[in-house]
């Protein structure tokens, strides 16, 4: 199959090595015989439609503000996509800007999307640092790197992608991290986060499959010995030096 | 005064740490001066007859200090912390080390600088560039250069040396009320047929618009105006033109100063490193170094340790390149890529608080030109896994990727790798780099770092 990857602004939220993430759903959607094809949806540019996965990555601050408003305008597309079935992973800056809003220091809020039930208020200190889930939906783990300043609150009955066992987390007390609805993943995590957890890239693969073919897609194993590598010294970075409250 | 007492223990403790072969007294009596006498370092700043010049850069500030260095050594006797001890302790551990010096010459930490400045009251400011660097450790980038303009703010005096191909550099200069001495490239011909992924500082501080370029040469460096607004490159003060590179053996320019022009080679290749020497040439003509003899100081100029350093090792040879951030992996690689691509490389990548515990970096680097000509790449250090994905998702064959986190074991399979006269490529990380110089000299291949003549 041919998949549609919609990549939200790469000039501006392509921080943490956003490509990685990008570069292993292409690599592991090819080994498996389909094609990924990216196109980069920009400010002022219209939400394509027919996109199976959209990925919107991380900014700086600055980078966060100048997309929000267009952000905004995508927002009702958006929507409608994700209602259809279209699959989304948002990390870091993405991930709050997919939420309800975001509120900086100063009190002033950047309106999010509402794709996933949560909202973010900027804090004092930053959390930084290796961090290690336990996704237990799924009965597996995700290890990834966060840096961000915002707490990420998700509203009653939401769902966390992870529970954390390393690290600091949505808010950095809750014990939560990232958000799911459906098809739509959000996380702080970012390293980035598919190379050295496969489980989750062929999660979001799928999904995206299933958006494509209108049903379920199985996907064959592969190998991923470096990928269980890297993923083990990353956890034990986690357990060892992953940010306390 | 207590401050005579203090120093010679101090000093004392640099002679033992030396002995102890424990990082070369680079940072410990520093730090055991500032905590005995927090002020001891602007005393010992305010001894310097000359004063102090400091040097800042996310890439190249060793290499620029390094430069001047060997450009203003023959008329000042100088207190230069060439060992790469670049915080307030090793501005002070240098400072003891060098009670005669005339004039300071400062290698500083991005994020130390504030501190440092305000310490030292410079007579001088040279700013190279900002990229992204080690997010989890200075903050986003918008972030030092704010602090960098408090700094300046406080050191109004100091005559500033400015990179304005850099636009952030840029508009700190613009709102520099002190002395000011631009410099960049002036020659169109070097532009890169576009901005590179890891380029920062894409859109203008001013209105949000993208910067355009009529040339852009390292990263965002370059030519730019804003397309929004009337924001532009100022004017350079110091230029170099006519640029020509010669692969990996270096490149020669016309070194075009308010005090005159010069022809300069210089034996360290790619556009980065003209960026050094016009930075270091602007520095030492406002110190009244003639033209003439920066160019000739420039030309016998060799690599500062680890950066583009080659070691013979029997009838084999080590080029090393530090890696540390994408913007300068970027320009390792494209310097590699002058020459024949080596088909062997060993790759070491740690995440010590030096190199930045957030390796997310390497995913950001242009690796894949250099992909292409491997047969073989041993990665190595504490997250040589993670490496190990870089090149495999980069389209590296799995099959010709060797996993060897021991540093000292990897070394060796890279040269066992090489033929009987050839180079091995090595790309480390800072840590990585220096626990690598480490073996090499214990081995009896280099000197240690701080024994490294200036």
């Amino acid at each position: 199959m041919k998949l549609t990857v919609g990549h939200l602004y790469p000039e501006y939220l392509n921080i943490y090595a956003d490509r990685g993430n990008i570069a292993v759903l292409r690599e592991r959607a090819r080994a498996r015989g389909h094609e990924v094809e990216v196109t980069g949806i920009g400010v002022g540019h219209a939400v394509p439609e027919a996109i199976d996965l959209f990925y919107v990555g991380g900014g700086q601050d600055r980078e966060q503000a100048l997309v929000a408003t267009d952000l905004e305008r995508k927002g009702e597309a958006l929507r409608v996509a994700v209602a259809g079935g279209a699959a989304m992973l948002a990390v870091c800056g993405g991930y709050q800007l997919i939420g309800r809003f975001y509120r900086d220091r100063a009190g002033a809020e950047l309106p999010g999307i509402g794709l996933l039930p949560l909202h973010t208020i900027a804090g004092e200190r930053r959390m930084i640092g290796d961090v290690l889930l336990d996704c237990e939906w799924v009965g597996k783990t995700l290890a990834g790197f966060e840096n961000h300043a915002g707490r990420t609150y998700l509203e009653p009955g939401a769902e966390p992608l992870g529970r954390v066992l390393a690290g600091f987390g949505n808010d950095g007390k809750s014990g939560y991290e990232g958000c799911r609805d459906g098809r739509v993943y959000g996380t702080y995590l970012h390293g980035p986060l598919l190379p050295r957890n496969p489980w989750f890239a062929d999660r979001v693969l799928a999904d995206a499959l299933a958006h494509r073919a209108g049903e379920e897609v199985e996907l064959t194993p592969l190998p991923d010995e470096l990928e269980a590598a890297a993923h083990e010294v990353s956890a034990a970075r986690a357990r060892s030096r992953g940010g306390r409250y | 005064m207590l401050l005579r007492l203090e120093l010679l223990t101090a000093r004392l403790v640099a002679g033992v740490s030396r002995l102890a072969r424990r990082g070369g007294g680079t940072t410990i009596p520093g730090k055991l001066v500032s905590k005995v006498h927090p002020g001891a370092v602007d005393q010992l700043a305010a001894r310097l007859p000359q004063g102090a010049v400091i040097v800042s850069a996310t890439n190249g500030k060793t290499t620029t200090a390094a430069m001047s260095a060997h450009i203003l050594e023959d008329r000042f006797t100088l207190a230069h912390n060439s060992s790469g001890a670049n915080l307030v302790s090793g501005v002070a551990s240098t400072l003891l080390a060098t009670p005669h010096a005339e004039l300071g010459l400062f290698e500083v930490d991005e994020g130390a600088l504030p501190e440092v400045a305000r310490r030292l009251q410079p007579r001088a400011v040279l700013l190279g560039n900002l990229f992204r660097d080690q997010l989890d450790r200075y903050g986003e980038l918008e972030l030092v250069a704010e602090r960098w303009r408090e700094a300046l703010v406080a050191t109004s005096e100091a005559l500033l040396v400015v990179n304005v191909d850099d636009p952030l550099l840029g508009e700190l200069a613009r709102d520099y009320d002190g002395p000011l001495r631009t410099f960049g490239i002036d020659d169109r011909t070097q532009a890169r047929p576009s901005l590179q992924h890891a380029a920062d500082s894409k859109f203008c501080v001013v209105c949000g618009r993208p910067y355009l370029y009529t040339a852009a040469y390292v990263g965002h460096l370059g030519e730019w105006r804003c397309g929004g607004c009337d924001r532009s490159r100022l004017s350079l003060d110091v230029a170099a033109r006519a640029i020509e590179l010669h692969g990996i053996d270096g490149s020669s320019f016309t070194l075009a100063t308010p005090e005159g022009s010069a022809r300069v080679r210089l034996r360290l290749p790619g556009l980065y490193n003209v960026y050094n020497a016009v930075g270091a040439a602007a520095l030492a003509g406002a110190l009244e170094v003639p033209v003439a003899e920066i160019a000739a100081a420039l030309e016998s100029f060799t690599a500062a340790f680890g950066r583009f350093e080659r070691i013979a090792i029997g009838d084999r040879g080590v080029l090393m390149l530090l890696v540390k951030n994408p913007a300068g992996a970027n320009e390792a690689v494209r310097t590699l890529l002058e020459a024949e691509p080596p088909p062997v490389a060993v790759v070491a990548l740690n995440d010590e608080i030096a190199d930045g515990r957030d390796v997310s970096w390497i995913w950001d680097v242009d690796f894949e030109p250099l992909l292409a000509g491997l047969d073989r790449v041993v990665v190595s250090g504490g997250r040589a896994a993670e490496l190990a994905l870089r090149f495999a998702y980069g389209g590296l064959e799995r099959a010709k990727i060797e996993v060897v986190p021991d540093l000292e074991r990897a070394l060796d399979r890279g040269l066992e790798l090489v033929r009987p006269g050839d180079e091995l490529v090595v790309l480390p990380t800072y840590t990585a780099m220096l626990a690598l110089r480490g073996i090499l000299a214990r081995r009896g291949h280099v000197r240690e770092f701080w024994e490294r003549a200036a």
